[in-house]
């Protein structure tokens, strides 16, 4: 399984991570999946962080903007495909954190790392499993026009 | 004419791969015991074992959360929708792999 996405998409996602910095950013992947579980990114919402208590570390996307990016996605005949947040000064790979706070199953977790308001690395998870059983797995990221 | 509840990507194996079901209740509650009737193996995604809906589930009756309204009890017409979203949060905070210990 892969994770489709346009580079100028891609591009988006990681500057996003730049303009937070050194906070981590959050955003919403909206897209399709085939029926073969592979996922296409159509758009990429970027959202507020609401843990201005720790921002540098944490991030929480507030629901009702889900909702409404869920509802909005549903309208267009799309789907909430995936998330995406920034590890500032921080490997692109997901944490225990990360993990613990994940409950989307078959969605794409991207993260990328920025290092001195640079993005570097931006990697791509896939959560599996029910939620006692929740595993990330690495996912590639397939950039496509 | 029942209420609709929107069902996020990752509940949708359990809930007969529909993104949206509809139930007749008067009560945000009613309709959640009335949606995991219909989709038994719904109720362990939603509800902890004591039977309060587990920590990281938001139901939103409209736009409003009903922690916020009267939780179970908030009452639910026809035209309302009940949208069902699993949080999303993390960080970066947890990385002990990448920790280096002198």
């Amino acid at each position: 399984m892969a994770l489709k996405i346009p580079n100028a998409l891609l591009d988006q996602l990681r500057e996003h991570g730049e303009q937070t910095y050194p906070h981590e950013c959050c955003g919403v992947l909206v897209g399709d999946f085939d029926d073969a579980d592979n996922k296409t990114v159509k758009s990429v919402i970027a959202c507020g962080n609401t843990r201005t208590d720790s921002p540098e570390n944490r991030y929480h996307i507030d629901p009702a903007q889900l909702i409404r990016i869920q509802r909005e996605a549903a309208l267009a005949g799309q789907d909430i495909v995936g998330f995406y947040h920034s590890h500032p000064d921080w490997p692109a790979k997901w944490s225990s954190t990360d993990l613990d706070e994940a409950h989307w199953t078959g969605c794409s977790y991207v993260i990328t790392s920025v290092e001195n308001g640079k993005a570097v690395l931006t990697n791509s998870f896939l959560l599996l499993g029910e939620e006692q059983s929740k595993h990330f797995e690495d996912e590639s990221i397939e950039v496509v026009e | 004419m029942p209420i609709k509840v929107l069902i996020p990507t990752p509940l949708r194996p359990y809930a007969g791969k529909q993104p949206s079901v509809e139930v007749t209740a008067k009560t945000v509650g009613e309709a959640l015991n009335n949606l995991v009737t219909q989709y038994p193996d719904l109720r362990k995604h939603l509800f902890a074992e004591d039977g309060k809906l587990r920590s990281f589930v938001n139901v939103y009756l409209n736009d409003e959360d009903i922690r916020y309204l009267a939780k179970d009890a908030t009452p639910a017409k026809e035209t309302d929708t009940i949208t069902i979203v699993p949080s999303v949060a993390g960080g970066r905070v947890g990385c002990i792999d990448f920790l280096q210990i002198d």
